[in-house]
């Protein structure tokens, strides 16, 4: 027998627990990439959340032009409660829109609840059977995408929007966008 | 009097009981059928259960639609419903949910660089098993060949004089 062939069962654990490794340590299995970023918008005709004054007004694709953020939220969602003081912080200290998808929910209960936290929304579209989420390959509330001038989706963060993805992830995309459009 | 009131408040208890139970089991039965989709015909429903068994819940880790209880799945199945009777081709709803929700709703994951180790390493692994085997078959057979005239005299000798007699 082969003196080197002694090895081979060390070697084989070796390749193993290498793969192994590799794999538990790739991203989280629950977060799907998005198959959205560097496309438009999807078309879209709804109703507005009312929570300005825009009551009877219906939005569009052409209404959604960045750069600005698109979140997509509901009250019967705890994440989306948790994130919103970060929401309002972002508006108020960028001044960056923020556009809502009030994403399955009650009408009122929605504007009660902007009325108790605050409206960090420039304007909320109501997508109440869930249609333009599917569209916008929303599979849990919270979401939220990043659009660019075009209204072409730039980035999509699934789960809360806390102070660290704002300024690991967010914030870079962001000042890249804006960066572009003072140049151009 | 007292006790015949009381008599009379439990019977009347049990009877509101035996009403309340009966009602929700009546309620219950249409509640569990809230999803019979209506379809134009029985091959569009078979297409819809192939489908809803074959495509992946995007929220669930390894259900498909059909076996989620999570309201995106129900979304998911409605989407289909909605696409077979506007006569989309099977093709086409699966492009639909894959250009929104990309290759995670798909079973199947397609051919292309990312996946290649995946479609290629069974095949591969299969490769190297059979490699082995005609490797190790090879050297058996070529161990049995290799007596040569004093060792098969020898080997007479240790099986005797039977063995010899055998020889045709």
């Amino acid at each position: 027998m082969n003196r080197a062939s002694l090895f081979v069962p060390l070697a084989a654990f070796v390749v193993i627990a290498g793969l192994l490794y590799a794999g538990f340590s790739l991203n989280d299995p629950h977060v799907l990439p998005s198959a959205l970023i560097g496309k438009p918008f999807p078309a879209f005709d709804l109703p507005a959340l009312g929570d300005g004054s825009d009551a009877t007004h219906r939005y569009t694709a052409a209404d959604v032009r960045g750069p600005a953020l698109v979140n997509v939220w509901a009250t019967w969602c705890p994440t989306c409660r948790a994130e919103h003081a970060e929401l309002l912080r972002i508006h108020r200290e960028t001044g960056l829109p923020i556009i809502g998808v009030n994403y399955k929910d009650d009408s009122a209960q929605a504007r009660d609840w902007l009325q108790q936290l605050g409206n960090p929304y420039a304007f909320n579209i109501v997508d109440s059977d869930g249609s333009l989420g599917v569209d916008l390959g929303v599979y849990g509330a919270p979401e939220t995408f990043l659009v660019d001038a075009s209204g072409t989706i730039v980035y999509k963060r699934v789960g809360d929007v806390n102070r660290s993805v704002w300024e690991s992830e967010i914030k870079p995309h962001v000042e890249a966008l804006q960066a572009g459009a003072s140049r151009g | 009097m007292v006790e015949v009131l009381r008599g009379l408040r439990d019977r009347v208890a049990v009877v509101l009981a035996i009403v309340l139970v009966a009602a929700t089991c009546h309620a219950a039965g249409p509640a569990g059928a809230i999803e019979a989709f209506q379809f134009d015909n029985p091959e569009q429903e078979a297409r819809y259960r192939a489908l809803t068994e074959e495509l992946r819940c995007p929220k669930c880790l390894n259900t498909n639609l059909a076996g989620s209880d999570a309201p995106i799945a129900a979304d998911l199945r409605a989407t289909v419903h909605r696409l077979i009777l506007e006569g989309q081709s099977d093709q086409a709803i699966r492009d639909y949910l894959q250009q929104r929700y990309g290759d995670f709703i798909l079973y199947n994951p397609p051919l292309r660089p990312g996946t290649v180790l995946l479609w290629a390493l069974p095949a591969a692994l299969l490769l190297v098993g059979v490699v082995i085997i005609v490797a190790m078959v090879r050297r058996r057979a070529g161990e049995e060949a290799s007596f040569d005239d004093a060792e098969r005299a020898r080997l007479d000798a240790l099986l005797g004089d039977d063995a010899v007699q055998e020889k045709p």
